[in-house]
């Protein structure tokens, strides 16, 4: 089956989703609030920078922000690395560590 | 109906089981996978096995939810080569199992060179056996480069078919190369992390509905294994056609996993 538009109109769209979406834009303004708010160290963490710079993509006219802020937040290097430093994982890239990208 | 092609049923109750055949699951597959801990011997992986394709399968059939497995050593425990070659070592006896479908959820974790070991050992194993393959790509940051090791790494054995390998947890960043190179995509509907049921619908109306499908993942963390049936409502309610909707949460799992010759529904 080929890609297919939406069946929704945008304006559907927008009335199915608005809220939900206004509060989460809502709960960023809050959260990078808190960060602020917040004592000690942190204020440059590379998630906070990372986050910031996909607040920028979502505002820049262009299409697929989806894939470009998941693109953003990856590690693009293409080596193994040698050891898994932990299991988990963090959301982005220290742009600022060694190795990265 | 619909399938659950992606389920950790060992970490969940049987009221889940019972929600699940109420909202119309008639089949399922659960892949090997972390405990949130590593186990500490290779006999442990043995008894896990047992529960996969023993205890597992009757749990299951109790709600009319037929329940095929897949085996393996996660990637998270394939740090230690020794130790998860030891793992491998005990999947073949597991294979004549009638549930069995494959080898499976294998793939990297943080892209590390023992994790790639690890797969191109569950891999040799899948072609010298014949046997389907389902691959977890990593998490988050880790997940676009991980992707493409993997395909990498499968690409290296001529003897495995794409069309038979299904690489899962694809995002808007991994699913177009995913399916460009012949593969089949999962998309996984988990909180937080990897797809909402939106953001799936969205994929399913960019990318169209070939040779993709959706699961719930759920597992021992926060996950729902009711994600699919709300996928599904969240395909409706745009105005969908059942037939879509059944194509991506019946018809192609259904159509992939019976590749393996062993996929049944209930």
């Amino acid at each position: 089956m080929a890609p297919t538009p939406p069946p929704l109109s945008k304006r559907a769209v927008v009335d199915r989703y608005y809220l939900e979406h206004r509060a989460k834009v809502i709960d960023i303004a809050a959260f990078l609030d808190r960060v602020d708010r917040a004592q000690g160290d942190g204020a440059d963490d590379f998630r906070r920078t990372a986050l910031e710079a996909c607040c920028r993509i979502l505002t820049d006219g262009q299409p697929e922000r989806a894939r470009r802020v998941l693109e953003l937040l990856s590690d693009h290097s293409t080596e193994p690395i040698a050891k898994s430093p932990m299991k988990g994982a963090t959301g982005a890239v220290d742009l600022g560590a060694k190795g990265a990208r | 109906m619909y399938i659950d092609p992606h389920v950790h049923m060992v970490s969940r109750t049987t009221d889940d089981y019972q929600r699940m055949a109420l909202a119309g699951c008639v089949a399922i597959t659960e892949p090997a996978f972390w405990a949130g801990y590593d186990r500490s011997t290779p006999q442990g992986f043995f008894d896990y096995f047992r529960q996969l394709t023993d205890f597992e399968p009757k749990r299951a059939a109790q709600y009319g939810i037929r329940h095929h497995t897949w085996l393996c050593i996660n990637p998270k425990e394939a740090e230690d080569p020794v130790f998860a070659r030891e793992v491998i070592a005990l999947i073949p006896q597991f294979l004549k199992c009638e549930n069995v479908l494959g080898i499976g959820e294998i793939g990297l974790n943080k892209n590390s060179r023992n994790e790639l070991e690890i797969l191109d050992a569950h891999l040799a194993l899948a072609a010298e056996h014949g046997l389907m393959v389902l691959v977890h790509t990593p998490h988050l940051e880790d997940k676009l480069k991980g992707t493409r090791l993997i395909m990498d790494a499968i690409r290296n054995h001529s003897r495995l078919d794409p069309g038979r390998v299904l690489i899962d947890h694809v995002e808007e960043h991994t699913v177009r190369p995913v399916l460009d190179r012949g593969f089949w995509a999962g998309m996984t509907l988990y909180p937080d992390t990897k797809c909402t049921p939106q953001r799936a619908v969205d994929i399913f109306e960019m990318h169209g509905t070939e040779r993709l499908w959706i699961n719930s993942a759920g597992d021992w963390g926060q996950s729902d294994p009711l994600a699919v049936p709300k996928a599904q409502i969240e395909m409706k309610s745009r105005g969908h056609t059942l037939e879509s909707v059944r194509k991506v949460s019946f018809d192609n799992p259904l159509k992939f996993l019976s590749q393996s010759g062993r996929f049944r529904i209930a």
